[in-house]
C-alpha cells in the first residue's frame, strides 16, 4: 500500500498555475489548462488561491458509479485509476466527483483524472512553494502535531506553565 | 501548434474584424510580441497620427512562448503611438491575460478606429465580439474585471482593461490586468480610452501544441532551477522588488523631493521588511516561481480592509522618497489607488514630486491647488493629489497632461525642475552617480525608463570575467568594458546589450526578472533559442535571436525618427549635469554627470548600434537586417 498522500496548502499557493500547465504538457503534450488534472481556483478579489485535484478517495464516487467497472483502485500508489479499454464514455464519473476532478476531453472523447504521474507528480515537482505536495502520511501527521505543539508550548512557556 | 495563433485586425469605427495567419517570415524576422508589434505599428499607424485620434493603432500581443511552460511566459505587450511623448508607446505586463489570449487563438490584436459608444472585446476560441461596455464604463480596474466576469458568467475569464484614468484620457493611464499588472508606461490606457475601448476579455480552451513535450518539460525545469538558484531571485521570492529600496536608498541612488536629494533618511517604515505586517502571502504571474509581489491588506485609515497587490520598488519611490513621505500606509494606499484608477505609478509619483517642488518654489500656489498644501511629506495631500490627477480636478487636470504640456501651462520656469526624457518622467532612481544607468534613460526608445536597457548588474561591481561572459556575446564584442559603476568607459556596450536582451525577452513573452536584469546568471539568448526550439520547433541560433532583437529595436528607432525625434532628444535634463548629489555613500555623494564624457558615450552608443552621428540607422544596417523598405516608406 502506498503511504504517500497528496496535500495542498492554500497559504503557500501563489496562484501561478504552473501546476496546470506541466500537468497538461505531461499528459497531453499541449498547453491547455482545461485538460489539466489540477486547477488553481482563485478568488482574485481577495487574493485566495486553492489548488483542486483528485483526492484519490477511499470510497470514490467515480469508482462506485461507473457502470462498467472501468475505474479501479491501484494498490501500488493507493490511487484511483481509469481503464480506458472498459470505459464507455458515459461521463457518470464526471458528474459524480464532488471535487470536479474528473474531466472530459471532448477532442479525444475520453475522461481523464490525476494518475499521480506514476508516483512522481509533476505538479509537485515544479511547485517551488510546495503548495501542492506528495508526502508520507505518517510524517505529515507528526509534522502537523509538532507545529501545533510548538504553539501550545510557546503559550505554556509564556505563562510559566500555569 | 504554438505557431498557429492568429493576428486579428479590428476596426472599432466600422465594427469590422479580420483574422489572418501570422506568416512564418514574420516569425523568423521578429519572433513575436514586442518585436512584431513594432513592425505592425510602423506599418499601420500613419505618420504624424494623433495619438488620441482614431488613426492611432493599438497593438495587444502575446510573445511566442507565452502560455508554454517556458519560465514566467506570462507577458502581454501593448503598443501604440504614445499620447505622452508623441513617439513610440510601448508597455509590458505580467498576469494571466496573454496566455488566455493564446488559448483563445490569438497572438496579436491590431485595433484601429474609435467606437461610437464604450465597448469591450470578448475573445473566445477564435471568435471576437465587440460588445457594449455601458455597464462597466466609469468603473475602476478591480470592479471592471469582476463585473465582466460576472456578465460573461465565467470566473476563468481574463480581462485587460482601463480604469477611470484611461477614460479621462490621463496621458499616463495604464492598461491593467489583475489587481496590479500594469502595461504602465507611455499612456497606453489613454489610447484605449480615446477609442472608447474599456476592456478586452478573453477565454480560451484550445490547446497550444508543444513540439517536443517531454524535452520541453525537462528543459524548463532546468531553466526554473537556474532562475531560482540565484540569490537575487531568492530575495525577491521572499520580499518582492521592494528589497531594492533599502540598498539603493542607503547608497544614495534614490531621488528624493523630486531631484533635490538622492536619499530619504529615516525612511525605514517604507522598507520591504515592514511589508510583512500587511502581507497575506506572495503572488505569482502565470508560471512564475519567483512570485515577486505581495498580496496585502491595508490596515489603517479610510482604506482599511482593502485588498491589493504590490507594492513594487517604484511605488516606494512614487509615494515615498520622491514626495518625501515616510509612511508604508501611504505607499500601500497610493499603490492601490493608481492600480484601481489605472495610472502609471512612476509617472504619477514623478508629476507629484515636480508639483511639490514648484509649490515649494512658489511657482504654483494654493490658488492653483484649491488650497491643497503640496508640502513634502504631506501624506494626505499626496493621496488627494492621486485622485485629482485621475479625475482631472484643478491642478490634477494640468498634471494629467504629462510633463511637457503641464510645464507649458504652468510656465517656462517650471521646466528646469522637470525630470523627464522625451516627455516621459523618470522613475525615482537617481542616475547621477551611475553613468551607465544615465545613458540608458537618455537613449531608451520610449523615453526615460529603466526597463529598456538598464544594465542593473553594473551596480554590483562584478568581476571582469563575469562581465566578459555576459557582454561579449553572442556577437563577439571586443571593445572596452569596465566593472566600476562610476566609470563612463565601456558602458555604451552594456546599455546596448541590455536593450537587445530586453527586446528578445519581450518578443518571446518572458519576464525580465528571468533574464539578465538583476542577475548575470539568468537565461539569455542561448537559453531562449533552446526554449523556442523545444516548444515550437523553430530553429534560431543565439546570434539569430540577437539579430531579431536588433531588428525590433531598430524599427522602434525608425518609428521615433519618423515621428519627429532627433538626436537632441537623446539627452538628460540639465540638473543631471549641474547639481551634484548631496547625500549617500562616498561612491554616490558629490556626483554629477560630465557633459563631455556623456556626449562621447552617446556617440559611442550610436556607433555600436550602427547608427550615424545623428542617431539614424545606417542604410547598411537596414539592408543587413532586411528592413530597408521601412526607411524608404518613411
Amino acid at each position: 500500500m502506498g503511504k504517500k498522500i497528496m496535500i495542498t496548502d492554500p497559504e503557500k499557493c501563489t496562484g501561478c498555475r504552473l501546476c496546470e500547465i506541466v500537468c497538461s504538457v505531461k499528459h497531453n503534450g499541449v498547453s491547455n489548462p482545461t485538460l489539466a488534472r489540477i486547477h488553481v481556483v482563485k478568488w482574485d478579489n481577495e487574493g485566495f488561491y486553492l489548488p483542486m485535484r483528485c483526492q484519490q478517495c477511499k470510497e470514490a464516487p467515480c469508482l462506485a458509479i461507473c457502470p462498467k467497472g472501468a475505474i479501479y483502485r491501484d494498490p501500488e500508489l493507493d490511487s484511483v485509476r481509469i481503464n480506458h479499454d472498459q470505459c464507455i464514455g458515459c461521463k457518470m464519473c464526471v458528474q459524480a466527483c464532488p471535487f470536479g476532478a474528473m474531466g472530459w476531453n471532448s477532442e479525444r472523447g475520453r475522461v481523464f483524472k490525476c494518475d499521480l504521474c506514476h508516483g512522481d507528480p509533476q505538479c509537485v515537482r515544479f511547485c517551488d512553494m510546495k503548495a501542492v505536495d506528495y508526502v508520507d502520511a505518517a510524517k505529515l501527521q507528526s509534522c502537523k502535531m509538532r507545529e501545533s505543539a510548538e504553539n501550545y508550548s510557546e503559550l505554556m512557556r509564556r505563562h510559566g506553565g500555569k | 501548434m504554438a505557431l498557429n495563433r492568429k493576428i486579428a485586425y479590428i476596426d472599432l469605427s466600422t465594427g469590422e474584424v479580420k483574422t489572418e495567419a501570422i506568416p512564418l517570415e514574420w516569425r523568423r524576422k521578429f519572433i513575436g510580441g514586442r518585436g512584431l508589434d513594432a513592425y505592425l505599428l510602423y506599418k499601420h499607424c500613419p505618420p504624424g497620427a494623433d495619438p488620441l485620434g482614431p488613426d492611432n493603432t493599438l497593438l495587444i500581443s502575446a510573445g511566442l512562448l507565452v502560455g508554454t511552460m517556458a519560465s514566467a511566459s506570462a507577458r502581454t505587450h501593448v503598443m501604440a503611438k504614445s499620447p505622452l511623448t508623441n513617439l513610440l508607446g510601448s508597455a509590458n505586463m505580467g498576469g494571466f491575460f496573454a496566455p488566455e489570449m493564446r488559448w483563445a487563438g490569438f497572438d496579436h490584436l491590431v485595433i484601429r478606429g474609435r467606437a461610437e459608444k464604450p465597448v469591450y472585446l470578448y475573445i473566445h476560441d477564435g471568435e471576437i465580439e465587440i460588445r457594449s461596455a455601458e455597464t462597466v464604463w466609469g468603473s475602476g480596474v478591480y470592479d471592471t474585471q469582476d463585473l465582466l466576469r460576472r456578465e460573461l458568467d465565467d470566473p476563468e475569464t481574463q480581462v485587460l482593461c482601463i480604469g477611470q484614468a484611461g477614460e479621462n484620457l490621463v496621458r499616463f493611464a495604464c492598461v491593467m490586468t489583475g489587481r496590479k499588472n500594469a502595461a504602465g508606461r507611455t499612456g497606453m490606457g489613454a489610447v484605449m480610452g480615446s477609442k472608447n475601448l474599456k476592456a478586452v476579455a478573453c477565454r480560451g480552451t484550445t490547446s497550444i501544441g508543444i513540439k517536443f513535450p517531454q524535452e520541453a518539460l525537462e528543459y524548463n525545469k532546468q531553466i526554473i532551477d537556474q532562475v531560482i538558484s540565484t540569490k537575487v531571485s531568492q530575495i525577491m521570492q521572499r520580499w518582492g522588488t521592494g528589497f531594492i529600496y533599502g540598498v539603493t536608498n542607503t547608497t544614495g541612488l534614490v531621488r528624493c523631493r523630486n531631484f533635490q536629494y538622492n536619499q530619504l533618511p529615516n525612511s525605514e517604515d517604507i522598507e520591504c521588511e515592514n511589508l510583512d505586517k500587511y502581507s497575506i502571502g506572495l503572488d505569482g504571474c502565470f508560471g512564475c516561481q519567483v512570485h515577486c509581489r505581495h498580496r496585502y491588506i491595508i490596515k489603517e485609515g479610510p482604506y482599511a480592509g482593502t485588498y491589493a497587490q504590490g507594492p513594487e520598488y517604484t511605488s516606494q519611490g512614487a509615494f515615498g522618497a520622491e514626495v518625501g513621505c515616510r509612511s508604508m500606509n501611504t505607499v500601500l494606499v497610493g499603490n492601490h489607488l493608481v492600480n484601481d484608477y489605472g495610472m502609471d505609478t512612476l509617472e504619477v509619483g514623478s508629476m507629484m514630486a515636480w508639483a511639490m517642488e514648484l509649490y515649494e518654489k512658489g511657482l504654483i500656489t494654493d490658488k492653483d491647488t484649491d488650497g491643497l498644501k503640496l508640502e513634502w511629506g504631506n501624506d494626505e495631500a499626496v493621496i488627494e493629489l492621486v485622485k485629482r490627477i485621475a479625475f482631472r480636478k484643478d491642478i490634477g487636470d494640468i498634471l494629467a497632461e504629462g510633463p511637457l504640456p503641464a510645464a507649458k501651462k504652468i510656465g517656462p520656469e517650471s521646466l528646469q525642475y522637470l525630470i523627464h526624457v522625451k516627455g516621459m518622467s523618470n522613475l525615482h532612481s537617481d542616475e547621477r552617480p551611475t553613468p551607465a544607468l544615465a545613458l540608458n534613460i537618455a537613449v531608451s526608445s520610449r523615453g526615460s525608463d529603466h526597463l529598456r536597457g538598464r544594465p542593473a548588474i553594473d551596480l554590483y561591481n562584478l568581476p571582469m570575467k563575469v562581465l566578459d561572459k555576459v557582454y561579449r556575446n553572442p556577437d563577439g564584442y571586443t571593445g572596452p568594458l569596465t566593472n566600476s559603476y562610476s566609470e563612463y568607459d565601456g558602458k555604451p556596450r552594456m546599455v546596448m546589450w541590455q536593450e537587445l536582451v530586453y527586446m528578445a525577452v519581450d518578443c518571446v513573452g518572458i519576464c525580465k526578472y528571468h533574464t539578465v536584469f538583476l542577475s548575470p546568471n539568468h537565461p539569455q539568448f542561448k537559453e531562449f533559442a533552446k526554449l523556442i526550439y523545444l516548444n515550437t520547433g523553430l530553429e534560431f541560433t543565439e546570434k539569430e535571436i540577437w539579430d531579431v532583437a536588433n531588428r525590433g529595436y531598430t524599427v522602434e528607432r525608425l518609428f521615433n525618427l519618423r515621428e519627429g525625434m532627433t538626436r537632441k532628444d537623446d539627452w538628460l535634463p540639465d540638473r543631471y549635469f549641474d547639481e551634484p548629489t548631496k547625500l549617500g555613500l562616498p561612491v554616490a555623494r558629490g556626483k554629477s554627470i560630465d557633459r563631455e564624457k556623456f556626449k562621447a558615450m552617446i556617440e559611442q552608443y550610436y556607433r555600436l548600434h550602427e547608427w550615424d552621428a545623428n542617431g539614424v540607422p545606417t542604410p547598411e544596417l537596414l539592408e543587413r537586417l532586411q528592413i530597408a523598405e521601412l526607411r524608404t516608406a518613411a
